[in-house]
């Protein structure tokens, strides 16, 4: 039977107290939404938090999809599930439907969070890799204020991210712009694993060139990659099959998968090149309307 | 720590350390053995319950959460002596051998058609995918809720 060692809960009844109360813990607290990563981890002892605080009473100030003049903004306390359903989330970034098909079950959807997702910091996590193509900024409240991160600056290493002690992810934001199309895609061993590989691409088109351009990959490195030479290649170039061919070379160059379970390191690499060329053609078709 | 759940409509205040789990609590301090305790690490899906309709995976729940919640467990599918539609489903297509995941099953399957009564087999077949059936009788599970589907419209159109 696996049952986590024993700890203090509270329920948080703002955000201000969330934050007061982790400050209070001084690193022995942890925030508590879902609770899909963060229990069975306590199960397993790879955590053991002296105290859990709860913020799933929170929704009302936490959980939203929202415009803002240029930005997207979803609360932190957003359930898949809700990131599923969200048309407007589908306009504006489709790779966020992808991917929300593809993340666990519907079960495990109609718990668990994006603030969590992003948090966990597991590099097979896929949202990870939306957040990063899509040039996301990470919202951090503490009791000093709110910093905002850069999606590539979030995550430290492993399990690790630039959240504090005393600090709560409020918000992930993501820009607005003119020509956006994107796109996420999977290989796992069966329904609602992890990925083997997976990709998101996002593209920003003017006209057949490609403005700007982001690439996140899930499960091929200690954390989600960002290729930071395949989205030089693109930035700027017209859109081609050649071109992707080429930027999905580069990008399976640049990742660092490891050898397990879910197969060696060079059908990994393999398949993280292959993913990227169909995420990136996606995302262009989308971007130019010409893919539902 | 006192909490006070709804399950299956009727509110209890009990006193339970912060880690006991939903399933544990349901198990072993309510009494309701229907919900089944299965892999505990929120794969298999055996111990779904609903939680304010929704089903979600009991065994990676803590039960202090669902303060203020309703709780739904199987044992809420039969009133006065009246099978659901999703169980009476599994009855006439034999929709379990071992039964293990049918506790899970017909939750995900009952909140399913709560929300979507005329659903695809493929609907069906994405909504059961946190459910593991390892005498992988799957096909009699789909066609059970399907059943289920049109026998509830057919209730609904009598009433």
């Amino acid at each position: 039977m696996q049952t986590p060692a024993p700890f203090d809960y509270e329920r948080a009844t703002s955000v201000e107290g969330a934050i007061a109360s982790l400050g209070r813990h001084g690193g022995e607290a942890r925030i508590i939404a879902g609770g899909h990563s963060l229990l069975p981890m306590m199960k397993l002892r790879l955590a053991s938090p002296a105290c859990l605080i709860d913020i799933n009473d929170l929704e009302a100030e936490l959980a939203y999809i929202r415009e803002e003049g240029d930005t997207l903004a979803i609360g932190a306390l957003t359930r898949h599930v809700d990131l599923l359903r969200s048309d407007l989330l589908a306009e504006r970034f489709p790779a966020f439907r992808d991917a929300e098909q593809v993340i666990a079950d519907p079960v495990v959807r109609n718990r668990g969070t994006i603030g969590g997702s992003l948090c966990q910091a597991d590099a097979a996590e896929d949202l990870s890799a939306v957040c990063a193509a899509l040039g996301a900024r990470v919202v951090i409240r503490g009791a000093e204020g709110t910093r905002v991160v850069p999606m590539g600056e979030f995550h430290l290493g492993p399990w690790m991210t630039v959240v504090g002690e005393d600090e709560l992810v409020t918000e992930v934001r993501l820009p607005l712009r003119p020509g956006a199309g994107s796109a996420h895609v999977k290989v796992e061993r069966r329904a609602g694993d992890w990925a083997i590989a997976a990709c998101t691409a996002a593209v920003w088109m003017d006209g057949d060139t490609i403005a700007d351009a982001g690439l996140g990959l899930s499960a091929v490195g200690p954390v989600t990659v960002e290729p930071v030479r395949a989205i030089e290649l693109l930035r700027g170039s017209v859109s081609s099959d050649a071109l992707f061919a080429q930027a999905a070379a580069i990008a399976a160059e640049d990742c660092a998968p490891i050898a397990d379970t879910r197969g060696p390191v060079d059908y990994k690499r393999h398949l993280a090149g292959v993913l990227t060329k169909r995420a990136l053609r996606r995302a262009t078709a989308r971007a130019l309307r010409q893919e539902a | 720590m006192q909490v006070t759940v709804t399950i299956n409509g009727e509110p209890v205040a009990r006193d339970v350390e912060p880690r006991t789990l939903l399933v544990h609590f349901i198990r072993d301090t309510e009494g309701l053995t229907g919900t089944h305790w299965g892999c505990d690490t929120s794969n298999c899906g055996a111990c779904v319950v609903l939680m304010d309709g929704r089903p979600v995976k009991s065994c990676t729940t803590l039960a202090v959460m669902c303060e203020g919640h309703e709780i739904s467990t199987v044992e809420s599918l039969e009133v006065d002596g009246e099978l659901d539609p999703v169980q009476q489903g599994f009855h006439e297509l034999h929709a379990l051998q071992c039964g293990f995941c049918t506790p899970g099953m017909l939750m995900t399957a009952r909140a399913l058609l709560d929300e979507n009564p005329d659903p695809t087999e493929q609907e069906i077949r994405t909504a059961i995918s946190g459910g593991i059936c390892r005498c992988t009788g799957y096909k009699n599970i789909v066609a059970a809720v399907r059943w289920a589907a049109e026998h509830q419209a057919a209730t609904r159109q009598e009433a």
